[in-house]
């Protein structure tokens, strides 16, 4: 079986991030970049059925500038056997990676797409969905289990309220959830052997692309701040104020 | 035009969040026809129909509706996006699962939780875990759109007086099945809608403490949460997480006890109207969005509140 798990390059999930003051996005220069957690995830599951016997290549691509190539070689790090970069300006939209994607697929003839139900900037959760709808292939989203069959593979999904457990037929495609696994901790010879692993580079018009144009961003502004109350002494001094100054117990 | 408003339910009673959701779709301008689709569902679509604000309800039956798949749902709602300037649903598990693909193949791009309606095309949508908000514009042709339900006040579930329409189901599909569902069982309110809502984090120290808090809530009838430091400790299941990777709850009280407030909690529950905040560390950053903060040992804390809150 192969697999592709497309995967972005974000700003690292433990940086604090700063709106820029002319309000067009968010501070992304001198900012540490990282691979998108819920990817990181999504390579984790691919690497792992081959280690198992039931993936014979893990193809990771990315969709972005030419930076983008470090997430790669993380990917690759890990276990992945080879990489593609499309280039193309990062700003693309789901329905615009969607379509690469699927254009990809059709190169390609995976028999699995693994992807993060969501990356940590634009917080969408759409391109997996969008992917499984262009190419017709069922979908389970927010994957906390995986278990493969012969033709089928049966994914635990986190909705709200518990948990859901499908049974889809392959081709398929499947989203990650936080809790499907635990990343590995790349180790220095993996990243040396990284290296030597092929990445190919090509352009959404060397897939046939035309490229769909997408929301548009009018404005990006910081929350309104929530300002820090009182502390308070002791518990007869809490429940006094819910009562009497909040009422709201 | 009109707009279309997917309903979710489990087929014998409709969820809160719809109602959020067609709040948001008033906004907007146009007729609002609600879907309703599922197995033996009438009930629902019926009870929908005294939703102030509806035009229609669409009522959709078919055994393979019965576990809302997306894959089934997706061709039902295509069939009906003639005149369709915006498609909403709420940007639950439920509606994030559906509504890319819908945009997909009306091959327009879809805005995801939604926090405010600027005008028919413009909205303001939460970016790096709310940590930015971003107002976006569509020129696409149709609107699909998904709702943070906290955002929006839920509408009146009386005054309507829509006709149910039952409309043709759709073939099946039938690439996936559904297997088996394990749904958490709780006498309490549903975290995203209750008034009160009560979180741990992993100041507890074990599941078995986390039960200090049952009685608690029980008292206050408030929804317990968890932290995701909680959940990845083990001490409540993932449904129970309050975060950016859990629920948005935004309810009139909110007690955080034993959490230390990370930026990934706050992004889940920071819009809550009243936050008290009870930790052992004075210098924990929940205290920086907390209205109330009592500097104290959880352990003591609980005990003490539900003695005080027996006095009133």
């Amino acid at each position: 079986m192969k697999i592709i798990v497309p995967v972005k390059r974000v700003i690292d999930a433990n940086v604090r991030v700063r709106v820029k003051s002319d309000q067009t996005g968010v501070e992304t220069a001198n900012v540490k970049m990282a691979i998108n957690p819920f990817c990181e995830i999504a390579v984790e599951q691919a690497v792992r059925f081959k280690e198992a016997g039931q993936a014979r290549e893990i193809v990771v691509v990315t969709i972005g500038a030419s930076q983008s190539q470090d997430i790669l070689r993380t990917a690759l790090a890990m276990g992945a056997d080879r990489a593609i970069l499309i280039e193309a300006e990062s700003t693309l939209q789901p329905l615009a990676i969607a379509k690469l994607l699927k254009a990809l697929a059709e190169k390609e003839a995976p028999q699995m797409f693994i992807l993060g139900k969501q990356a940590i900037d634009d917080d969408n959760n759409q391109t997996g969905q969008m992917l499984s709808a262009l190419l017709g292939w069922p979908q389970a989203t927010f994957a906390s289990r995986v278990e493969l069959s012969a033709d089928r593979v049966a994914v635990t999904r986190e909705i709200d309220g518990g948990l859901e457990t499908l049974s889809l037929r392959l081709p398929a495609v499947i989203t990650t959830d936080l809790r499907l696994n635990e990343p590995r901790y790349v180790k220095l010879p993996n990243i040396m052997q990284a290296k030597k692993k092929p990445l190919t580079i090509m352009k959404p018009a060397d897939l046939g692309v035309t490229l769909p144009s997408g929301v548009k961003v009018l404005k990006v502004v910081e929350p309104p701040k929530r300002s820090a109350g009182v502390k308070v002494a002791d518990v007869a001094e809490l429940v006094n104020k819910l009562k009497n100054e909040a009422k709201v117990i | 035009m009109t707009i279309l408003v997917i309903a979710e339910h489990d087929n014998h009673a409709l969820k809160a969040a719809t109602l959020n959701t067609i709040s948001a779709a008033a906004q907007l301008g146009s007729a609002i026809n609600l879907l309703v689709a599922g197995k033996n569902c009438q009930a629902v679509a019926a009870g929908a129909s005294s939703i102030s604000g509806i035009a229609k309800v669409l009522h959709a039956e078919a055994d393979h509706f019965e576990h809302h798949l997306a894959e089934e749902l997706t061709p039902l709602v295509m069939s009906l996006t003639a005149g369709v300037s915006h498609i909403l649903a709420p940007a639950s598990t439920f509606g994030k699962n559906l509504l890319p693909r819908i945009a997909a193949l009306l091959n327009v791009n879809a805005i995801s939780d939604i926090t405010k309606v600027e005008s028919a095309d413009t909205f303001v949508r939460p970016i790096y875990a709310g940590n930015a908000l971003a107002t976006v514009q569509s020129n696409d042709p149709v609107k699909v759109i998904t709702v943070r339900a906290t955002a929006f006040a839920a509408c009146p579930t009386t005054g309507g007086t829509a006709a149910v329409e039952t409309i043709q189901a759709t073939a099946p599909v039938g690439v996936s099945t559904y297997v088996s569902s394990e749904l958490s069982k709780t006498e309490r309110p549903e975290l995203t809608t209750a008034r009160i809502v009560i979180s741990g984090g992993r100041g507890f120290g074990s599941a078995e403490n986390f039960k200090l808090l049952e009685p608690l809530a029980d008292k206050l009838h408030a929804a317990i949460g968890a932290s995701r430091a909680a959940v990845d400790a083990g001490y409540m299941p993932n449904d129970f997480q309050v975060g950016q990777t859990g629920k948005i709850v935004a309810p009139e009280l909110y007690i955080a006890i034993g959490i230390s407030g990370a930026i990934q909690h706050l992004a889940g529950m920071k819009e809550s109207k009243v936050i008290v905040a009870v930790n052992k560390d004075a210098e924990a950053p929940i205290f920086e969005v907390a209205d109330y903060g009592l500097v104290a040992d959880l352990f003591k804390f609980i005990p003490e509140f539900s003695a005080a809150l027996d006095q009133k």
